[in-house]
């Protein structure tokens, strides 16, 4: 079984958001990257599936320029066995998607998070598998391989989910899928190096939408007090200002 | 001159991070209240590589650069110093000791599952009557011809109960005064060991402290260091590279201090805005700033000229020295900054506060540095 991790290069999640160029880039200076949070978890749980001896080969990949190999050496430091970086900016997940069509078609399994932390698209995981024509499960919060079958959970409106699908498959990931992202060990972090990053041009493909402009959320605003014994006040405030009832 | 760390050292100190953050962060007033010593956290930080870190590969350890371990230490003291000085004591003084100065067949031996962090080392100096004085060491190791008869009490001995393995001096010839010391691999449940009690500390709490008692201790003649008379060197030089692991241990608690003042005095308000508007509180922390950011290039000034092979000894006195005493000072405010929520323990800082106070007088007091740094600076 071979499991390939799409790894989101995101800014830490402290990070203080801000534009440029007329609001139609962000600012990336003084920016720490991390791996999306739910693809670390999508990594955590293949590393635990390849200890537990259900998986031959975890491959990581990305489509990013080269500032996002430290992300991968980093999920390589995690445990993965190689890493895949497509050399192009991402520009929306159509064409994103594009991309990873091309390096994702010999795998079993498919590990996307379920967002990203920092467009929130949601659409990469399901575009690739119409893509590839795979399977896909979305939301998936659990993932076991007993005796080469798939065992997948999925949390649902009050109640939980238990599938089997048959390979290749896409799954789309939350949380739950592993407890807490593994920190990578002394000798992970020295192996990174040595384990192959390979750089691949980019497909053919266009970006199917066009960014228009960002916008920030407004300041907050300062918070009004209210005596306890004006609770109408209150209710005014609710229903007039911030128009929740 | 180049300020920018590499990926791997990166990754480190947010490996450090994240352990400390996410596991430490969870207990830490738990264990300091009840004086626990952390057997699953040293567990999982062996896993991790943390209890070897600089130790050769070719010996099971991480391989890794003094950098990584100052940039280790910081992050994991910010959370928590007892754990730090269990990983100090046995990255800097035992493993390191080892390494550079035992035979191969010791390496095989001990230094191996020191470096896996399956047991882990104490380093037996001070003595009840031999602190800062190391020289005159009243513990006896006398020469039985196939072996060494060792007897005397050693004091002060972070993790004295959960070493497996010793390095202990003691003297051999005492008419060559320190040039009779020697240095010997003792395992703990040799025959003849016993340990005083608890010591029931001030902080650091949760590393556990311990009297060590020898009578008629055996010691195979293969396990002394070097040779013979070589003990009181070794120590010298083992300490001028432990008191590095010290010197970033006393700069992540005054980190880890300035960190929670900083929050606190953005949330807290007073007077009608957050404290850190008032200038009497933000000059605090620009002054808390400046110490360690000092503190900090002293440190990595030191570990970059241990990792090139330079002398390092003025450098790293000059390391532990600068930080114990910015450590004390900037947990200090730090409580002064939180007031009378400094002052409890939910918040922290007053623990900060009572383990900064060790790191001026362990591995070396702070009037040991000095004189240190002062010969040092005569000689040249």
């Amino acid at each position: 079984m071979k499991i390939l991790v799409l790894i989101n290069n995101v800014p830490d999640t402290t990070t203080k958001i801000r534009f440029t160029g007329d609001n139609t880039a962000f600012d990336t200076t003084r920016v720490q990257w991390i791996i999306n949070p739910w693809d670390e978890l999508a990594l955590t749980r293949s590393v635990e599936l390849k200890e537990a001896g259900a998986v031959e080969q975890i491959s990581v990949a990305n489509v990013g320029a080269q500032i996002t190999e430290p992300t991968l050496r980093k999920a390589l430091a995690v445990g993965a066995d190689d890493a895949i970086r497509i050399d192009a900016e991402p520009k929306d997940a159509f064409f994103v998607a594009n991309q990873l069509a091309e390096v994702a078609k010999d795998y079993d399994i498919i590990l996307a998070g379920i967002e990203a932390s920092d467009y929130n698209g949601s659409a990469v995981g399901g575009m690739l598998a119409e893509l590839l024509d795979f399977n896909s499960v979305s939301a998936v919060s659990g993932l076991n391989i007993e005796n080469g079958e798939l065992v997948i959970n999925r949390e649902i409106d009050g109640g939980s989910q238990v599938l089997s699908i048959s390979t290749p498959v896409v799954l789309i990931v939350q949380k739950g899928i592993a407890k807490e992202p593994r920190i990578p060990a002394m000798r992970g972090i020295m192996m990174a190096r040595k384990k192959p990053l390979n750089v691949v041009a980019p497909a053919d493909a266009d970006a199917k939408t066009t960014l228009v402009d960002f916008t920030l959320p407004p300041p907050k605003a300062a918070c009004k007090m209210v005596d306890e014994e004006n609770a109408k006040d209150l209710v005014a405030l609710l229903h007039e200002e911030a128009k929740v009832l | 001159m180049n300020f920018e760390f590499t990926e791997e050292q990166l990754m480190i100190q947010q490996a450090a991070r994240d352990y400390a953050q996410r596991e430490l962060i969870q207990d830490v007033l738990e264990r300091d209240e009840k004086a626990e010593f952390p057997t699953q956290h040293v567990k999982n930080l062996a896993e991790l590589g943390f209890m070897g870190m600089m130790v050769d590969p070719d010996y099971d350890g991480g391989g890794m650069d003094t950098v990584s371990y100052i940039l280790a230490m910081e992050e994991l003291s910010k959370v928590d110093a007892s754990i730090s000085v269990i990983v100090s004591v046995n990255n800097s003084l035992v493993c390191y000791g080892l390494e550079k100065y035992g035979t191969e067949e010791q390496k095989q031996k001990y230094l191996k599952p020191l470096a896996r962090g399956e047991i882990i080392g104490a380093f037996l100096l001070s003595e009840p009557e031999a602190g800062s004085d190391a020289t005159h060491q009243h513990t006896r190791a006398e020469d039985k011809g196939d072996h060494y008869l060792l007897n005397g009490t050693k004091n002060w001995i972070t993790s004295a109960n959960s070493a497996s393995v010793y390095l202990v001096a003691a003297q051999t010839h005492p008419d060559k005064k320190h040039h009779g010391i020697n240095v010997f691999l003792v395992e703990k449940d040799s025959p003849g060991i016993s340990l005083g009690p608890h010591e029931d500390k001030m902080g650091m709490r949760s590393s556990d402290t311990h009297s060590v008692m020898f009578s008629d201790v055996k010691v195979p003649k293969e396990n002394r260091i070097g040779e013979d008379g070589f003990g009181f060197k070794f120590a010298m030089k083992t300490l001028e590279a432990g008191r590095m692991g010290i010197a970033a241990q006393a700069l992540g608690i005054a980190s880890g201090a300035y960190e929670r003042a900083l929050a606190y005095a953005k949330e807290r308000k007073a007077f009608g805005t957050e404290i850190a508007n008032h200038q009497v509180i933000a000059f605090k922390l620009a002054d808390m700033a400046v110490k360690i950011e000092n503190a900090r290039n002293l440190c990595l000034k030191a570990a970059w000229l241990k990792d090139n092979d330079q002398s390092f000894s003025q450098a790293s006195a000059m390391a532990k020295l600068y930080c114990a005493d910015i450590a004390m000072e900037v947990t200090t405010e730090a409580v002064q900054i939180h007031g009378g929520y400094g002052y409890v323990r939910e918040y922290h800082v007053e623990r900060l506060m009572r383990e900064a106070k060790l790191t001026q007088i362990y591995e070396g007091t702070s009037e040991v540095q000095k004189i240190v740094i002062s010969r040092s600076i005569l000689r040249d």
